[in-house]
């Protein structure tokens, strides 16, 4: 529905800034990094709750499923251009540590304004950046190595390589398992608690558009906003 | 599409199998039957239990009950040998290269000169000089001393090994001292005519005349071979039951002209090979010979990371889970310091201390021999193998601060491609050496008269004679010293239900925890990359909860303003 503008410059529209793929991917991989860090976790001997059995079992299956569900992410990405909102932005970014560290305590209103085009504030694409191309691959990579041990098993004298190995993959799954627990924690610091989780099921967040995006989508991609 | 070969062969395939299926059905009953003999299968005649499954064809070619030169009385054993020997004219020079007849093995890659005819163990300590006894496990007759002559093929006895009656047994070669004569009486007596037209190939029962009782007694030696395995139930191995495989002894030990694959002397730790090219007969003793290197057939994940463990794991760690299971025990503490007690009227006695599994007494003591400590059900001692064995050998200096010295020592480490984690029984023993110059020694134990300790119960006197007999120095004195053997564990394989889980190993407490060195998931973990991994996600955790708390309160605060 077209409304009335009332003033020139950016304003206010709840749009789908998270598509169906997307979201599916966000929930889809949370889901299978709960698996894969209990399970993981258990085959380290954090815990016992899982059989060592079930364990590589589970573990294994949910990785496999996880790397395919990025190698689809990872075309996504670059056909919907979608990766253009982890390049690396500077401004803001202290701006967005200042707001987390102090303004919201305050009260003071987040720093960032959503664009359509830029859909995360600077240190969130930092975040996420570190996390799709550091932590991410860190697992992935060490995780096929492992699990293709008896193909290089002969290869390498001693046991030097599978300890690399190990403990690249067990360090980046304490750097994963901490980045969890912040990531959970800033879905609660939007207007309500829940609000930021509704957005990520939903798909629709209230951002700024300027007049021609708005006359855009309203023309041509009227289900993306309301 | 389809592949139009696949499809071809696949059609000719289940052709072929409505044929065999149809064919099968078709047969006289007689013929249907047959058809279930493998022709693996030995057939002896006139015998009713269930022929095992051994390495030859079954010669069925001929009926031994039919030779005339077998149907006459025979006056001894070697009058059998030589009627054996006017049809198998080869035998005789193909046995005598064998070890069970030399009782001699040089080893290819230490050099060490081994065999019981050498070698100090930690049982009854050596065969030695006291072959009139021990010889009894010699396929020959009439080794009791140096005088034997291994150049006369009728020495050999063929029919310890061939004969399918179950009714012969051997003798000592030599007159004991009456300590031990009473172990032998009330024999009957065998007839060798029947035994003669009886033979076939070696069963289970007759390997296990001898490799059954190594050691002095049903299942002293090894752990996993006693008597046990003549008809193991299925759990117990799942080869040689009559309800598996029904494997004879010569199934996995092959053999071409009397020669055998698989000597403990020689081992190698790691088959790579597995069964060789299509065709190729690989003569060897190993798992992988018949199942290859990638043994695991489960469903395809669980089979690949089974198979993942093939490179640094033996089979026989996970598919024999304990030794001696079987309701037979095995000795796992010797101590012959307690030898030679003797009871009021100056005579040796036993002292029945241990039930068995099976019901049967087993000594705790013995005047001849010492203390016994027993296992039954054991849980092997696990250790890194490269397959070659290094032995004390008679002349061979040790350290005695150094105890327990090892009998037969080893290596093997994760670095090593030739060495895999493989289980062992672990036999201790507090036995007699020679104090003076820090060797193993000869006892002579068997004999009828003053010195040999089998009646005399003196040491000194037992050790002058059993090294003065050999042409070794003895400074005189004897001390005991803590010996250790090692035992590789590889009979009594379990049916695949009662192979080890993932747990059994990787865990903090596991089987191996003890073998260090190396790391293993689930058990190993780095020592401060995992206090540091908690502390951050401790920190983390605290941190944002701390965020949260201050969130609420400030929101507080801002409300009741």
């Amino acid at each position: 529905m077209a409304t009335e503008r009332t003033h020139s410059g950016p304003y206010k529209r709840a749009v789908r800034i998270y598509s169906r793929y997307e979201r599916f991917w966000h929930w889809s991989q949370a889901l299978l990094i709960a698996i894969l860090a209990f399970s993981g976790f258990g085959l380290h001997g954090t815990h016992s709750l899982m059989s060592f059995e079930t364990a590589v079992g589970v573990h294994t299956i949910a990785a496999i499923v996880l790397i395919v569900l990025w190698i689809f992410t990872t075309f996504w990405h670059f056909t919907t251009g979608q990766w253009r909102q982890y390049l690396p932005q500077r401004a803001g970014l202290f701006d967005v540590i200042r707001f987390y560290a102090y303004g919201i305590l305050m009260g003071s209103p987040h720093p960032y304004h959503k664009t359509l085009r830029r859909k995360q504030n600077a240190l969130q694409s930092l975040a996420y950046l570190t996390f799709m191309v550091i932590i991410g691959p860190a697992l992935w990579s060490t995780g096929i190595v492992y699990l293709a041990y008896p193909l290089w098993s002969d290869l390498v004298t001693g046991q030097w390589f599978f300890v690399l190995v190990v403990f690249v993959h067990t360090a980046a799954a304490f750097l994963m398992v901490t980045f969890v627990v912040i990531h959970v924690y800033m879905t609660t610091t939007g207007k309500t608690l829940t609000h930021y989780i509704k957005t990520m099921i939903t798909g629709y967040e209230t951002v700024e558009l300027s007049e021609i995006e708005e006359k855009y989508l309203e023309e041509t991609q009227p289900d993306m906003i309301r | 599409m389809k592949n139009p070969v696949n499809w071809v062969t696949n059609g000719l395939r289940t052709a072929a199998w409505i044929a065999a299926a149809c064919a099968v059905l078709c047969l006289p009953p007689s013929l249907a039957e047959a058809t279930d003999i493998s022709p693996f299968e030995t057939m002896i005649s006139g015998q009713t239990k269930v022929p095992q499954v051994s390495d030859k064809k079954p010669g069925a070619t001929a009926d031994h009950s039919k030779f005339e030169a077998l149907q006459k009385p025979f006056e001894n054993g070697s009058e059998v040998t030589k009627a054996c020997l006017t049809c198998h004219n080869e035998a005789g020079h193909q046995f005598m290269k064998s070890i069970h007849w030399t009782w001699e093995y040089d080893n290819p890659d230490t050099g060490q000169k081994l065999g019981k005819k050498r070698l100090v163990n930690n049982f009854c300590t050596n065969a030695r000089g006291n072959e009139g006894m021990c010889a009894q496990c010699h396929a020959g007759y009439g080794w009791k001393d140096e005088t034997f002559d291994f150049t006369n093929q009728e020495n050999i006895d063929c029919v310890v090994c061939h004969d399918g009656t179950g009714t012969y047994y051997k003798m000592p070669n030599s007159k004991g001292n009456s300590a031990c004569t009473v172990m032998f009486e009330g024999k009957k007596p065998i007839d060798l005519t029947k035994v003669a037209q009886s033979v076939g190939m070696p069963s289970r029962a007759n390997c296990g005349t001898c490799h059954f009782n190594g050691g002095g007694g049903d299942g002293v030696k090894h752990g996993d071979l006693d008597s046990s395995l003549k008809a193991p139930p299925h759990e117990l191995d799942v080869h040689m039951s009559p309800d598996g495989g029904n494997f004879s002894c010569n199934a996995c030990h092959v053999s071409d002209k009397h020669q055998w694959a698989g000597s403990r002397y020689h081992i190698n730790a790691r088959d790579t090979l597995g069964t060789g090219k299509p065709g190729m007969r690989r003569d060897v003793a190993s798992c992988e010979s018949c199942h290859g290197v990638e043994p695991h057939e489960h469903p395809a994940l669980k089979a690949f990371y089974l198979n993942s463990h093939t490179d640094k794991v033996a089979c026989q760690t996970c598919h024999i889970p304990t030794f001696a299971r079987g309701g037979v025990a095995t000795i796992v503490n010797w101590d012959w310091t307690t030898a030679g007690k003797v009871d009021d009227k100056g005579l040796g006695y036993k002292i029945e201390g241990y039930i068995q599994a099976n019901g049967h007494e087993r000594p705790t003591y013995k005047s001849i021999k010492g203390s016994f400590e027993y296992g039954e059900n054991v849980v092997p001692t696990y250790r890194w193998f490269d397959g070659q064995m290094e032995y004390t050998t008679i002349d061979r200096k040790f350290d005695p601060a150094a105890q327990p010295i090892d009998i037969n020592g080893f290596k093997g480490a994760y670095d090593d491609p030739k060495s895999r984690i493989w289980p062992f029984k672990k036999m201790h023993t507090t036995q007699p050496y020679d104090k003076g110059n820090n060797t193993l020694v000869y006892m002579h134990l068997w004999g009828d008269d003053d010195k040999a300790f089998w009646g005399n119960y003196d040491f000194d006197k037992a050790i002058a004679e059993g090294m003065q007999k050999n042409e070794l120095p003895y400074s005189g004195e004897h001390g005991f010293v803590e010996t250790l053997s090692w035992w590789p564990i590889t009979h009594m394989v379990a049916p695949k239900e009662g192979a080890l889980g993932c747990q059994d190993c990787h865990a903090r407490d596991g089987r191996l925890a003890g073998l260090t060195g190396f790391y293993m998931p689930g058990r190993d973990s780095f020592g401060w990359l995992d206090m540091l991994g908690y502390a951050a996600f401790a920190l983390t955790f605290g941190g944002v909860a701390l965020h949260g708390f201050l969130r609420f309160v400030m929101k507080r605060r801002k409300g009741s303003n």
